[in-house]
C-alpha cells in the first residue's frame, strides 16, 4: 500500500516538476526567465494534448491505431521468427560440437558487430514495406535466444543425461524428455529481454525509412521540431512493451510450473 | 544366492584425458566379480575411482582396458538389466513425481496407461503415496531418494548400482533408508554395487566389502560379512562381530585414506 501510495507521489512530483519549470515565466512578455524551454523539451500537459489529438483525429501518416497494429505486426512476426530460428539454430549446435566449432566463430563475430547497422542494408535490399522491419527484428532477436538456448543444451545436468540413458531412453527421448525441457527455463529467460529487442528493430527500421508505424511518428514529429510528438510516441511505446512483458511472463509461469525460482532478467 | 556371476571386472583399467592433454588413470587392472544377488560394498577414499568403476558396470563409459561382463555378456552399451542410483540427485525437476516414475517403462515402450499404474504402486512401495502430483523441488531430500529409488526399481534391475546414494541425508533419514533399501531388495534378488566411503554403512548393508586403493584405485582387500540377515542397520554396529569386522577392514582402508589425504595436501600446497 505504501510503495503504491510512493509511486503515485513520485510520478506527480516529477511531471509537476517537469510542467511547472516548462510553464512558469515562459509565455507572455517575460518569456525570456523560462527555467525550461518546452520547445525543445516537452511538456506534459503538451503531450496529452498529442495522444488526445491523435486518438481523436489520427496522425500524419493515417489513424493511430493503424500505426499501433503495423509497429506490433512486425515486432511479433519478427519476435517468433527469430525465437523459432534462435531456439533451432541454438538447440543444434548445443548438441552438435563440430558444427559449433564451425559456425562458432562466424556467430560470435556477428553478434559482436552493432546489428542496427543492418537496418540501412535491410531498407535498401527489402525497400520500405514491412519486410525490412521483420528483418532487423529478426537479427536483433535471433542473437539473444540463440545464446540462450545454445548454454542451455551446453548446461543440461550430466546426472540427469546418464540417469534418462540408464532408464532407456533413446537420442530422441534424451532431447525431447532432459534437453528441451532443460534449456526451455534459459530460453524462456531470454525471451523477456528479446520482445523487446523486437520492438527495437521494427521501431529502427520504421525510423529509418517506412509509411506507417510508430518510429515514422517519432521520425515526423523529431522533423517537424514536435518534442511533444516524441514523448507521446515514446508513452504509446512504453504501454505495448508492459503489455507484451506481462504476456511473456504469463506464458513462463505457464511453461515451467515445476520450478521455484526461474532463472530471470534482473527486474524491479 | 546363487553361484551364477552377475559381474565381472578383468584387469579394468580407464584413463581420461584432461582438457590440457594429460592423461588422467582412475581405475588399474582392477578385478572385481560379483555373484548373482550379492550385495557388494565398495569403499574407498575421495577419488579412487569408485564412481567409475560403476560407469563401467553400467557400460556409460567403456574401459581403456579389460573386459567389463555382465551375466557372461561383454559390455557394449548401456544395459537394458541395470538400474544407477545416483549420489546426487537426478529425478527430473520438470517431471512430477509419477512421471519420474513412469520414465524407465514409458522410454522401454510400454503404453502410458500401464506405465502409471506401475509408477503407482512403486511410488506406494516407497512410502510416497499421496506426493503423485507433486514436483521434486516440493520434496524433502529424503523424498527425492524414495523417487530415486522408484524410478530405478521399476525397471527391475537385476544389477542394481548405487553410487553413495544416501551421503547427501541426515543420519535419522539415512538409517531409514538403508533398511527401506535392505527390504526392497530382499523382495528383488538383484546383484547390488554399492559404492560409499561409509564403513559403517558397507559393513551393515552388504554381504562383501571391497576396499579399493588410493587412486589409480584397484582391489586392496576382500571381507565378507557373515552377520545374519534380515538386519537393523541402527542395531548392527553394536555386535561384537560388526565391530571386529570393522577393525580388520578399517586397518586396510585407513593407509589408502592416508595416501590419498597427503596427496590431496601437497596438490594444495604446490
Amino acid at each position: 500500500m505504501l510503495v503504491q501510495v510512493l509511486r503515485v507521489v513520485l510520478a506527480i512530483v516529477i511531471l509537476g516538476t517537469w510542467e511547472i519549470t516548462t510553464r512558469v515565466g515562459c509565455y507572455g512578455p517575460d518569456s525570456g526567465t523560462c527555467v525550461v524551454d518546452p520547445f525543445f523539451f516537452g511538456q506534459p500537459s503538451g503531450i496529452w494534448t498529442q495522444l488526445v489529438k491523435w486518438v481523436q483525429v489520427g496522425t500524419a501518416q493515417g489513424p493511430l491505431w493503424e500505426q499501433i497494429a503495423v509497429t506490433l505486426e512486425e515486432t511479433v512476426l519478427g519476435f517468433a521468427i527469430g525465437v523459432v530460428l534462435g531456439i533451432i539454430f541454438g538447440v543444434a549446435l548445443g548438441r552438435n560440437r563440430l558444427l559449433s566449432d564451425v559456425l562458432g566463430p562466424y556467430i560470435k563475430a556477428m553478434n559482436a558487430m552493432p546489428r542496427v547497422v543492418l537496418g540501412s542494408i535491410f531498407t535498401i535490399a527489402l525497400g520500405l514495406e514491412m519486410p525490412s522491419k521483420v528483418a532487423l527484428a529478426v537479427v536483433l532477436v535471433f542473437f539473444v535466444v540463440f545464446f540462450n538456448a545454445f548454454q542451455g543444451v551446453r548446461e543440461v545436468d550430466r546426472d540427469l543425461l546418464a540417469n534418462a540413458r540408464i532408464l532407456g531412453a533413446s537420442q530422441r527421448q534424451l532431447s525431447r524428455h532432459v534437453i528441451l525441457p532443460s534449456a526451455l527455463s534459459w530460453i524462456l529467460a531470454s525471451l523477456h529481454t528479446s520482445f523487446g529487442f523486437a520492438l527495437v528493430g521494427a521501431i529502427v527500421g520504421e525510423y529509418l525509412g517506412a509509411r506507417k508505424g510508430i518510429g515514422l511518428m517519432i521520425a515526423t514529429a523529431q522533423g517537424t521540431f514536435n518534442a511533444n510528438g516524441v514523448f507521446a510516441a515514446m508513452f504509446i511505446l512504453a504501454v505495448v512493451a508492459i503489455v507484451a512483458e506481462a504476456l511473456v511472463t504469463k506464458l513462463e509461469d505457464r511453461l515451467i510450473k515445476w520450478r521455484p525460482n526461474a532463472i530471470t532478467e534482473v527486474s524491479i | 544366492m546363487s553361484d551364477q556371476v552377475a559381474i565381472q571386472l578383468q584387469k579394468a583399467t580407464k584413463r581420461f584425458t584432461s582438457p590440457n592433454g594429460k592423461s588422467f588413470t582412475a581405475l588399474r587392472d582392477l578385478d572385481l566379480t560379483v555373484a548373482a544377488g550379492e550385495f557388494t560394498a565398495v569403499v574407498g577414499p575421495t577419488g579412487c575411482g569408485k564412481s567409475t568403476t560403476l560407469a563401467l558396470i553400467s557400460g556409460l563409459e567403456a574401459p581403456s582396458a579389460g573386459t567389463v561382463r555382465v551375466f557372461g555378456e561383454p559390455v557394449s552399451a548401456v544395459g537394458r538389466s541395470v538400474g544407477y542410483v545416483f549420489q546426487r540427485d537426478a529425478v527430473f525437476p520438470w517431471k512430477s513425481v509419477l512421471d519420474n516414475v513412469a520414465m524407465g517403462p514409458r522410454m522401454r515402450g510400454v503404453d502410458t496407461g500401464q506405465a502409471n499404474a506401475e509408477a503407482r504402486q512403486w511410488i506406494a512401495r516407497v512410502g510416497l503415496d499421496g506426493f503423485e502430483r507433486y514436483y521434486p523441488h516440493q520434496l524433502s531430500g529424503g523424498m527425492r531418494k524414495r523417487v530415486a529409488l522408484a524410478q530405478t526399481l521399476i525397471n527391475h534391475p537385476k544389477i542394481l548400482l548405487m553410487d553413495e546414494p544416501f551421503s547427501a541425508l541426515d543420519v535419522q533419514t539415512r538409517a531409514l533408508m538403508e533398511n527401506e533399501l535392505l527390504d526392497l531388495w530382499a523382495s528383488t534378488g538383484s546383484s547390488v554395487v554399492f559404492v560409499t566411503h561409509d564403513l559403517e554403512e558397507a559393513i551393515g548393508m552388504a554381504d562383501r566389502v571391497v576396499v579399493i586403493t588410493a587412486g589409480p584405485g584397484t582391489v586392496k582387500g576382500t571381507y565378507r560379512v557373515d552377520l545374519p540377515r534380515p538386519r537393523n542397520i541402527a542395531e548392527i554396529r553394536f555386535q561384537p562381530r560388526f565391530i571386529e569386522l570393522y577393525g580388520e577392514i578399517w586397518n586396510d582402508l585407513r593407509d589408502e585414506v592416508l595416501v590419498s589425504y597427503e596427496r590431496t595436501k601437497n596438490r594444495v600446497a604446490s
